[in-house]
């Protein structure tokens, strides 16, 4: 838990910041942060232990449950645009939220229930990432809405943070937990349980259920009588247009961390035991660099970092086809993805919040989420397959082409003119 | 887990404090409960143990791990036995998979830590350590040749457990006599319709060795399909013979291979049928199991095949057998078990 303290950044303003930074950051954003962080180790804990369990306490093949998990990443985009649509009818995002948060801890007890029939552990994986679909746009809206626009990138910043170390302890939890009870997944999954209906605990307790707009009201999108009308209706504004456009373009040009990984993995020959380790360290840089990278976005604008975060996972790519090796490329592609993350998840987010009228604002997130999950998923399995047949280095090379080239065209795509930078 | 103060950056009001008392009640109950339930769960099982003085491979009997009370350890019982709860004889090591021949054993086991650690461990006729192999992975199948000389095992090379989608698998070979170790196979020359195969995804599992200790069979996976393939440990060469066979196994007088076939019926977790592949005519023809079986199915002599399936109550598996001609019906071999290994 330490994170929250140094997360909170109203300790010492920052020298040379304008007074909207030195601000604390809002209490409910450190709210999310904590529900964030309690969900994540609940959620973490049973991703790390499911091929263990599968495998060793089920005798299934997780090969099968790779296949499906495929299939979850689809419906999950779909069902983050029904979350944000229903969320903002009547600015319900605290419910849809919560409900989101519920039905993922419940899940858990799916799982303890199902024992060895697939199709309640299907049903409870599904159940998961619905619920893990849900809540995002309406959490992400949260944190647009309770922080002024200016400091929103920082406000982003800590939340991710908190997260992060979350989804870093769940791991340490689960194993530490197999090993104290010479492995009852079962305890596992109660545990989980326990942890995410904490986490629905704290939303319940210290999240408010309404919004007031702490800003000035954007000029771009659509006034907010307007607003029950279709899912698409962000896409009125040209600026979230380009956004989502040049979110998309980068998506489709990013392979997936599992790659990654894979990639260091045959050029490393990782201790063996180490290696489910690596995406930890990245996670750790993403830890430490969430906070400072979005005090950087707010300051310079968040077209920059966002731009260059996608040029760090770019000469991470490139990295990995030089005759660079040892430790040295291990700790640098290590950095460069912590800081692709750090720069670009909640700094996105912080970029299209202000563009989009409040009303509609969980809508609109959720499509720009969902655009960019579903780019992604097209790169991941394009690279999958370009993996298949011409082997990995060349797969690599075309990834980073296609990154270079995302590059260039969302440079010219992203709105170059903030809108928090026109307001006084 | 405690959860951070709260927020509120208002003096405390008579609603704020309430909030407070019902966080701290809340927090209190769920850790209540999740140590409850952790600490009642950590009295079940005992700890991994190695193998007691007086356990040994000795024939006729079947061996099997138990998973009955004690974790995971190795069991056996006469090889005449058929009563799916007759007594056994418990004391041997915990292992997650095992297997044994020629006075040799293989135990693949897991040992807890963060990260846990896996190791594929041999073992002599009395069940002591002879050698030991770090496992970068989930371990998956093990097979020793009837003669003890040849041992491989498959595991689950997990690209990161965090992703939960990205899976592989890595086969080794290990040669006692020369105490040569294959890391991973998949580097093995392939041929497939007379050509020699290149594919950046091969993936190699469930071996299976014939009794000269040279030829061998397996599955190679790429590019979505399948296939068996024939293996020869003196050339280091590989063709495939056929399609959709996933972990083979040899019969005792080597002339067929009882395997899995993806048939998409059974569970949907697990779609695949038992079969019988006669290695002469090469037919095949279904076993009279239907349920979907996840496992390398062992002989229990020239005309019984067992194999380990999920128990209805989801607590861990049950090993059952089958008629290897197809006739005939499943039958409930022994209860809490998986892993049978009949030694002659």
């Amino acid at each position: 838990m330490y994170l929250a303290t140094t997360g909170r950044p109203d300790t010492p303003p920052a020298p040379g910041s304008g007074p909207g930074a030195a601000r604390r950051v809002p209490g409910t954003v450190i709210a999310l942060g904590a529900v964030s962080l309690v969900t994540d180790i609940s959620s973490e804990m049973v991703t790390a232990v499911l091929p263990l369990y599968f495998v060793l306490g089920l005798g299934l093949s997780p090969l099968q449950f790779g296949f499906l998990d495929g299939l979850f990443n689809g419906v999950t985009a779909l069902v983050r645009l029904a979350g944000g649509h229903a969320a903002d009818r009547g600015g319900r995002h605290k419910r849809v939220a919560g409900a989101g948060y519920a039905l993922s801890a419940f899940s858990r007890l799916g799982l303890l229930l199902a024992g060895g029939a697939t199709g309640g552990i299907a049903a409870a994986l599904a159940a998961d990432r619905i619920g893990k679909g849900i809540r995002t746009a309406p959490r992400d809206a949260m944190i647009t809405l309770s922080s002024p626009p200016e400091t929103l990138g920082r406000a982003f910043g800590v939340h991710r943070a908190m997260d992060t170390t979350g989804a870093l302890l769940g791991p340490l939890a689960a194993f530490g937990l197999l090993w104290a009870t010479a492995d009852a997944y079962d305890a596992v999954f109660v545990v989980s349980f326990c942890t995410g209906l904490l986490g629905v605990v704290l939303l319940a307790l210290l999240v408010p259920g309404h919004f007031t707009l702490p800003a000035p009201t954007p000029t771009l999108a659509t006034g907010p009588a307007r607003a029950r009308r279709s899912l698409l209706e962000p896409l009125r504004s040209p600026a979230f247009c380009r956004i989502l456009a040049a979110a998309a373009l980068l998506g489709a040009a990013t392979i997936g961390d599992a790659f990654v990984y894979l990639l260091l993995q045959r050029r490393l020959d990782v201790g063996v035991v180490w290696f489910p380790l690596l995406p930890l360290g990245a996670a750790a840089v993403y830890l430490l660099l969430a906070v400072p990278a979005g005090r950087l976005a707010d300051r310079v604008g968040r077209r920059i970092p966002f731009l260059c975060g996608h040029g760090a996972l770019l000469a991470a790519y490139l990295l990995l086809l030089t005759p660079i090796n040892g430790t040295a490329l291990l700790t640098l592609v290590l950095l460069l993805v912590g800081a692709f993350y750090a720069t670009t998840d909640g700094v996105l987010m912080a970029l299209a919040g202000p563009l989009l009228a409040a009303a509609r604002r969980a809508s609109g997130l959720a499509l720009l989420q969902t655009g960019q999950a579903v780019a992604r998923l097209i790169a991941a399995a394009g690279f999958g397959a370009a993996w298949t047949w011409w082997g990995p280095r060349p797969a690599l090379a075309a990834a980073a082409a296609a990154m270079l080239t995302a590059l260039v065209l969302a440079r010219a795509v992203l709105p170059r003119t903030e809108l928090e930078r026109q307001s006084p | 887990m405690k959860p951070p103060p709260p927020p509120s950056t208002r003096p405390s009001t008579p609603g704020s404090r309430r909030r407070i008392g019902a966080l701290v009640l809340a927090t209190v109950v769920l850790t209540g409960a999740a140590v409850g339930y952790t600490v009642s769960a950590s009295g079940r099982g005992d700890g991994p143990a190695v193998a007691e003085e007086s356990f040994e491979l000795a024939g006729p009997r079947l061996y099997f791990r138990s998973t009955e009370e004690e974790n995971g350890r190795i069991a056996h019982r006469p090889t005449a036995e058929q009563a799916p709860d007759a007594p056994r004889t418990t004391g041997g090591p915990s292992c997650d998979r095992f297997h044994a021949a020629g006075g040799t054993a293989l135990c693949l086991q897991r040992r807890p830590g963060v990260p846990p650690r896996a190791y594929a461990v041999v073992l002599d006729r009395r069940l002591r350590e002879t050698r030991r192999v770090a496992l970068p992975g989930i371990p998956d199948r093990a097979r020793v040749s009837a003669s003890g000389r040849m041992l491989s095992w498959t595991m689950f090379a997990v690209g990161d457990s965090y992703a939960g989608s990205s899976f592989s698998t890595r086969t080794s070979i290990l040669d006692l006599r020369t105490g040569y170790l294959i890391k991973n196979m998949e580097q093995i020359p392939l041929t497939v319709d007379g050509r020699r195969y290149h594919a950046p995804d091969v993936n190699y599992w469930g071996v299976t060795f014939a009794r000269d200790d040279n030829r061998f069979y397996a599955t190679v996976s790429s590019k979505g399909r399948t296939r068996l393939v024939q293996g020869d440990m003196r050339t280091w060469s590989a063709r495939a013979l056929r399609e959709n066979v996933e972990c083979p196994s040899l019969s005792p007088d080597n002339g067929r291979i009882a395997f899995k076939k993806k048939t998409g019926g059974g569970d949907r977790g697990r779609p695949w049928r038992l079969h019988v592949l006669d290695l002469r005519t090469m037919r095949e023809h279904p076993l009279a199991e239907t349920r979907g079986v996840d496992d390398q199915a062992a002989w229990l002599d020239d005309d019984t095949i067992a194999y380990a399936l999920p128990r209805e109550d989801g607590r861990g598996t049950d090993v059952w057998t089958v008629p290897a001609d197809g006739t005939g019906r499943p039958r409930l071999h022994v209860a809490h078990a998986s892993s049978p290994t009949p030694v002659r």
